[in-house]
């Protein structure tokens, strides 16, 4: 279990690098994706099975393939992996880098100095996650959403626009 | 060990039959397809034409394996196979017979959905590293459709749960020994069938490939061995599909006991991947927008409803 655990935080860490560094942002969408596919692997590592799955069905499975579809619509070439590329100068990238890696050393410093063992923990069923989510965090539950519903109403809000009648000899009969 | 050389053997086996199984669906397609339509089909090679099969391949081992060079090849390669890892993958949780199965996770139903979210991946990536126009309308129709109708998918199979109280697989197919699930749950079965057909992208929603209008969609430019890769891609999808059907809707490896369980479930399966063939045989095509106003305003209220009546009766009963 040792070994997988490593293998798959290391795979998550350079992906995630890779994210940040390539200069075609297709490329680096795909490196998230599988940033996001080893983090699910990680969860099921430490035995919550159930929120690997969401993982992969929500993140991976859904939104990452509308942020390519995005991607892909916008038509992006060489021109924007150059211009990418003259912004990922030294200069710019130092200061937030060396904030990150004060963060990362704290980190490190308090998952050290916590003798928790994280892995090895039994399987957790969909059972009492659900049990969990309706009864203890059912305000939670609900108040995500009523957001998402909100989200949802104003999607189909600005979606919504009058019908088009582009023919010449319809046009009277134009539906306002 | 022998715990572990037991999971190979089934891994094995299960790998090598599923391929074959994807290669002879190509002649039974065709020979079916010319059957409905007063046609022989393929009837030369071999008995009834069953060589085709060897000769496809071996055309397409021998086709030029072409990589154009506006395209992005990396991705370009990687492309075709994500499909047909993501299917075998899902082939993981199916309960073949008491016994022969993978893996029964405690989670199945919702591996299978995972699995089945990526095989997006493989139209998204195909038709924009292509980098051209028809492949890249191919992989917009493509995504909009399967991430679409795997929200229907998803809601469709939420009832089955709500009935079997479990998502492991084995205990839903359990959970038919009396009746199946098809009787009480039949708009979930039309709705996971439907669903089903458009996560495949067979006809009559093939509307990522449509030939009539974008020459072949996302595989425009594909040809060889990573084109074959996308074709036996789908027949897998096929057979994964009917695979699915069948265990959550008509009990899986369960019937009378004069045939063993295997052979049920191989029957049922087949019945399904007839189905699919028959469907793309006699339906036409809708058109695209048709589609996802299909999708989103007929059978997206219809799956919350089916969901909302079945919760309400399984509070009351239980």
């Amino acid at each position: 279990m040792d070994i997988a655990f490593y293998i798959t935080a290391a795979v998550t860490l350079i992906s995630t690098g890779m994210v940040i560094t390539r200069h075609n942002p297709v490329h680096a969408l795909l490196y998230l994706v599988i940033s996001l596919l080893s983090l699910a692997m990680i969860f099921f590592l430490l035995g919550a099975a159930f929120a690997a799955l969401l993982e992969i069905i929500i993140y991976a499975g859904a939104i990452m393939v509308l942020f390519i579809f995005v991607i892909m619509l916008l038509n992006l070439g060489e021109e924007t992996a150059a211009q990418e590329k003259k912004w990922l100068k030294t200069r710019i990238w130092i200061g937030p880098a060396i904030m990150a890696g004060v963060l990362l050393f704290e980190l490190c410093y308090l998952i050290s100095s916590s003798d928790a063992v994280l892995y090895d923990q039994p399987n957790v069923g969909p059972r009492p996650v659900a049990l969990a989510l309706f009864r203890e965090y059912l305000i939670g539950v609900e108040l995500a959403a009523m957001l998402l519903m909100a989200a949802m109403v104003g999607a189909a809000h600005i979606g919504r626009h009058k019908k088009m009648v582009l023919h010449r000899f319809l046009k009277e009969k134009e539906i306002q | 060990m022998n715990e572990i050389l037991r999971y190979v053997l089934m891994i094995v086996i299960v790998l090598f039959t599923l391929t074959t199984t994807a290669a002879w669906l190509i002649w039974l397609e065709r020979r079916m397809l010319a059957l409905w339509q007063d046609r022989y089909g393929p009837n030369r090679a071999g008995p009834f034409g069953l060589l085709i099969v060897a000769a496809d391949t071996i055309k397409l081992f021998f086709k030029e394996d072409w990589i154009p060079p506006f395209a992005d090849k990396f991705i370009f390669v990687i492309a075709p196979t994500i499909v047909a890892a993501a299917v075998l993958m899902s082939f993981v949780i199916v309960p073949f017979a008491p016994g022969i199965l993978i893996s029964d996770l405690n989670v199945g139903l919702l591996f299978f959905l995972a699995m089945a979210s990526l095989g997006v991946y493989s139209i998204v990536l195909g038709g924009w590293a292509s980098n051209n126009k028809y492949s890249l309308l191919g992989a917009l129709r493509g995504a909009s459709q399967m991430i679409s109708y795997e929200v229907f998918m998803g809601l469709s199979l939420m009832g089955v749960v709500m009935l079997s109280g479990s998502f492991r697989l084995t205990d839903i197919v359990l959970a038919q020994k009396e009746y199946w699930f098809v009787f009480t749950q039949p708009v979930g079965f039309v709705l996971f069938l439907i669903a089903g057909i458009a996560e495949t992208h067979r006809l009559p929603f093939d509307i990522p490939e449509a030939e009539s209008e974008l020459v072949a969609g996302f595989h425009s430019e594909y040809s060889g061995m990573k084109f074959g890769m996308f074709f036996i891609g789908e027949y897998l999808g096929i057979t994964l599909v009917s695979a699915m059907v069948v265990t959550v809707f008509f009990g899986g490896w369960l019937g009378p006991s004069f045939l063993p369980p295997l052979v049920w479930f191989i029957l049922k399966t087949f019945v399904f991947i007839l189905l699919f063939i028959l469907l793309r045989a006699s339906l036409p095509r809708p058109r695209y927008d048709q589609l996802m106003e299909y999708g989103w305003k007929i059978i997206l209220p219809i799956a919350l409803l089916n969901l909302l009546v079945t919760g309400a009766i399984a509070l009351l009963i239980y």
